[in-house]
């Protein structure tokens, strides 16, 4: 667009006086509208008729979209918003996160709680069975065996081959001790073969862990593989080594000559867990107790 | 399509394909009203559209179609027009009363200083300094409102002047419209 020709109204006198009473005019009016606006900054009140009278104007095409206006009322609101959605959305975001942090302490807690809880119900059942108790305070992550460390040493009675169990069920047994931890030897290594039996029926058979978490399940008679997912498997006591009956692990899935098994008592999972003493010494007692309490009977035969 | 524009022709009663195609007269009431009675409807617009917003969102409809009308056809209006447009929409705007006849009047001086540079302008360039207008006067009426009563922040206002800046070319489009028909003999 090219600039405006009305700058210069040629040489009439007149039509420069008027272009000039113009500018002259404009800067009045701003001039006029500065002074009634602090006349009705001093007194709010002074133009209210009139405009009272411009609303009344305005007001019945108005009052026409009520049900519209209510339904987008607060679009500014959603607007301004907007706005700063990206900065509220980060803030959100970090609540969230450290809800959830605390949220999962809790959980922790309460799992811990629960833990401990059934560890001391255990221990008072168990009696003088239980060594000590201790926790699993680390393990081999990135070896290919699967043992994990107790925070229990010789110290505290633990000593090799004595069974660790977890509040769930079996988890291993010590192979190494120091004063104050001890090496436990996890379901899941390969070395670990601990006679099992299948819980309804009893079915006997031996678990050996494969190295990675799982158990493989075979039976003693080979030709009878009925297992079936979700059955249940538990220490037998044969052996003398563990403590019969301990909760061991579940079927996960039959193979050709037996089944995988997962650990009931997840080494991960279990914190806290139980030294026993070895089923055979324990049941060695009793029956030395017995042998004891009938001294004749052996002289009888 | 033809027959279309004839039925609707038919519809919309006699046209003036009768008249004379020469030599035609131009509404005088009709060419000075209608960008006057335009930028008076923007005023009126917006207390009377359905919102009830919690916060300023629309855009000063009155404004926009005044700098629209003022950078489109400049000299058509006498650099006061914005005193009595100011003082009308004052009437409606909300604001301190004289606040929009403080505004308008200096975004007329503005205009017409700008004038003064005498250089080419284009439709960008309008926009341009209608954008900036705009948002000086939306600052200036939160100041003006803020004088008044406790103002809010100006984080508030930030939203209507960018939709404000995205309407312009919509004003610009009517009053191209409305000079058109308001031309036309």
């Amino acid at each position: 667009m090219a600039p405006p020709r009305h700058r210069r109204p040629g040489f009439s006198r007149r039509a420069q006086y008027s272009l000039f009473v113009t500018y002259l005019l404009a800067i009045a009016g701003a001039i006029v509208g500065g002074v009634l606006l602090l006349i009705s900054i001093a007194d709010p009140t002074g133009f209210a008729a009139l405009r009272a009278g411009a609303a009344e104007v305005t007001a019945p095409v108005a009052r026409g979209f009520h049900a519209l206006r209510r339904s987008i009322a607060d679009i500014g609101e959603n607007t301004s918003a907007y706005f700063d959605a990206a900065s509220q959305n980060a803030e959100l975001k970090r609540q969230v996160a450290a809800n959830r942090t605390k949220l999962i302490e809790a959980d922790a807690l309460r799992a811990e709680n629960a833990q401990l809880k059934t560890l001391l119900n255990l221990q008072k059942e168990l009696g003088d069975q239980v060594v000590t108790t201790g926790n699993l305070v680390s393990s081999t992550a990135s070896s290919s065996r699967r043992i994990a460390i107790l925070s229990a040493g010789s110290n505290a009675g633990v000593a090799v081959g004595y069974p660790v169990r977890a509040a769930r069920g079996l988890i291993g047994r010590v192979i190494e001790t120091s004063p104050n931890t001890a090496k436990v030897l996890l379901l899941s290594d390969a070395e670990n073969v601990i006679p099992v039996i299948r819980v309804p029926d009893g079915l006997p058979a031996l678990a050996s862990g494969l190295g990675d978490g799982t158990i493989l399940i075979r039976p003693v008679d080979l030709g009878i593989n009925n297992f079936k997912r979700g059955q249940l498997v538990a220490t037998s006591g044969s052996g003398g080594l563990y403590p019969p009956n301990i909760p061991f692990a579940t079927i996960v899935r039959k193979t050709s000559d037996g089944a995988l098994a997962r650990p009931i008592a997840s080494p991960a999972s279990s914190e806290h867990v139980m030294v026993l003493r070895p089923y055979q010494e324990a049941a060695k007692k009793v029956l030395d107790e017995t042998l004891k309490a009938l001294p004749e009977s052996g002289a009888d035969e | 399509m033809n027959q279309l524009l004839a039925t609707g022709r038919k519809l919309l009663g006699p046209s003036r394909e009768y008249e004379s195609r020469i030599d035609r007269e131009q509404s005088p009431a009709r060419m000075l009203l209608v960008p006057i009675l335009s930028v008076m409807a923007g005023s009126m617009a917006t207390s009377t559209l359905p919102l009830v917003a919690g916060s300023p969102l629309l855009p000063p409809f009155g404004l926009l179609i005044l700098l629209a009308w003022r950078l489109m056809r400049p000299g058509m209006w006498p650099a006061w027009i914005g005193l009595p447009l100011g003082l009308f929409d004052d009437l409606y705007n909300g604001q301190p009363f004289g606040s929009s006849a403080l505004v308008w009047s200096l975004c007329m001086i503005a205009i017409e200083l700008l004038d003064l540079r005498g250089v080419w302008r284009d439709y960008m360039r309008d926009w341009l300094i209608a954008s900036v207008l705009i948002m000086l006067a939306l600052l200036a009426g939160l100041g003006i409102s803020g004088l008044a009563q406790p103002a809010p922040e100006v984080r508030i206002i930030l939203p209507q002047i960018v939709v404000s800046i995205l309407f312009y070319p919509l004003a610009v489009r009517l009053c191209a419209r409305l000079d058109g028909w308001r031309l036309a003999t």
